[in-house]
């Protein structure tokens, strides 16, 4: 009985998840493809988004490693990017913190945007789910999603290769980040940060080492969190 | 990104990437449980992917290329556009078209 219900909990991952194979998709073909034009072999492609797993993060190495960055600065960067995934395990924490480690560890491995944002949903609007009903749709959310990331990605990168410059791919990342910009913008704070990191990253330009990056990323970060307390004091009335 | 240095750095980046990209994915729902984590680190978590993206992208922007070129007017309009898109929709995928239709659409007019 319990077994049905957990494994109706995967296919409900499953569903749920389905809008975003709109997003995966395409963005799993555009790294391949981006991947391959920076002269990188299909092995090292696969093994991008195969290992990491993170699509943002993928996209700050590939652009840094074109700009030939020092190795610690992509590392640092990418890494960065992907702070927000710390976040999302934080926040899983109390309702899948009881399941055994295998299973967390394989869920870490899972945890990116679309997983946890659904999980989250589910969980809050259903408190009544026991631990493994929670896994399997946790799990259920990646079924789709995770096979066609790493699917896509091959696809752009056997295509990559082949595609003539007129398209004038040189833009499609500096459009991709862009777009992933707008949706973050959600409160006052976020367009602060953001505002104050694209500020020090113009100011901050010629520094050695694309170290502007990391000081423009931890300003933009610093002025969001301080933007927050503001607010937050201005709105509560206090002082 | 090629000879055997740049393999090398590229497989450091790739493993370095793929052990950190796990272990802040590991290190709340496996290390740390159930404790809850200072409020001024989940306050600065909160806002790093906002302010590097932006920081990483503008430079792309402003100097496309290399150098002090002028600014590219279909390079520039394209972001603009893909960035409205973004903050009006909330959709990537939606924002992404319309920065790509732009592109192509100024290139064509400015051949």
């Amino acid at each position: 009985m319990a077994s049905t219900t957990t494994i109706s909990y995967f296919w409900r991952g499953a569903r749920d998840s389905a809008p975003f194979i709109l997003v995966a998709g395409p963005f799993g073909l555009l790294f391949g493809v981006l991947g391959a034009e920076a002269g990188l072999n299909l092995l090292e492609v696969m093994a991008f988004s195969v290992t990491i797993f993170a699509g943002a993060a993928q996209f700050t190495a590939l652009q840094l490693m074109q700009e030939q960055a020092p190795t610690i600065i992509v590392l640092v960067s990418a890494l960065a990017v992907n702070l927000r995934v710390a976040m999302y395990s934080a926040s899983l924490t109390p309702f899948l913190g009881a399941a055994p480690l295998w299973q967390r560890a394989l869920a870490a491995y899972f945890t990116v945007d679309q997983a946890y944002a659904l999980s989250i949903i589910q969980y809050e609007t259903v408190p009544t789910m026991t631990v493994p009903q929670r896994m399997a749709y946790f799990f259920g959310t990646n079924s789709l999603i995770a096979p066609l990331w790493y699917a896509m990605t091959f696809v752009g990168a056997i295509a990559g290769s082949q595609i003539p410059d007129s398209w004038a791919l040189d833009f499609a990342l500096p459009i991709a980040f862009v777009a992933m910009v707008g949706p973050m913008l959600r409160t006052p704070a976020h367009v602060v940060a953001a505002v104050v990191g694209c500020a020090t990253a113009l100011a901050a330009a010629g520094l050695p080492y694309n170290l502007g990056l990391i000081f423009a990323g931890l300003a933009g970060m610093i002025a969001g969190a301080q933007a927050e307390l503001v607010l937050a004091r201005r709105a509560g009335g206090v002082s | 990104m090629t000879g055997a240095s740049g393999t090398m750095s590229l497989w450091i980046i790739i493993v370095g990437m793929a052990i950190g990209s796990f272990a802040l994915r590991f290190l709340f729902i496996g290390l740390v449980g159930s404790k809850a984590m200072p409020d001024w680190i989940l306050r600065h978590l909160r806002y790093t992917a906002v302010a590097i993206i932006p920081a990483l992208v503008t430079p792309l922007i402003v100097w496309p290329g290399s150098g002090a070129e002028q600014l590219d007017p279909s390079r520039i309009s394209a972001a603009a556009v893909t960035l409205v898109a973004g903050v009006l929709s909330k959709n990537v995928l939606l924002a992404v078209l319309c920065g790509a239709a732009t592109l192509y659409g100024m290139l064509y007019l400015l051949g």
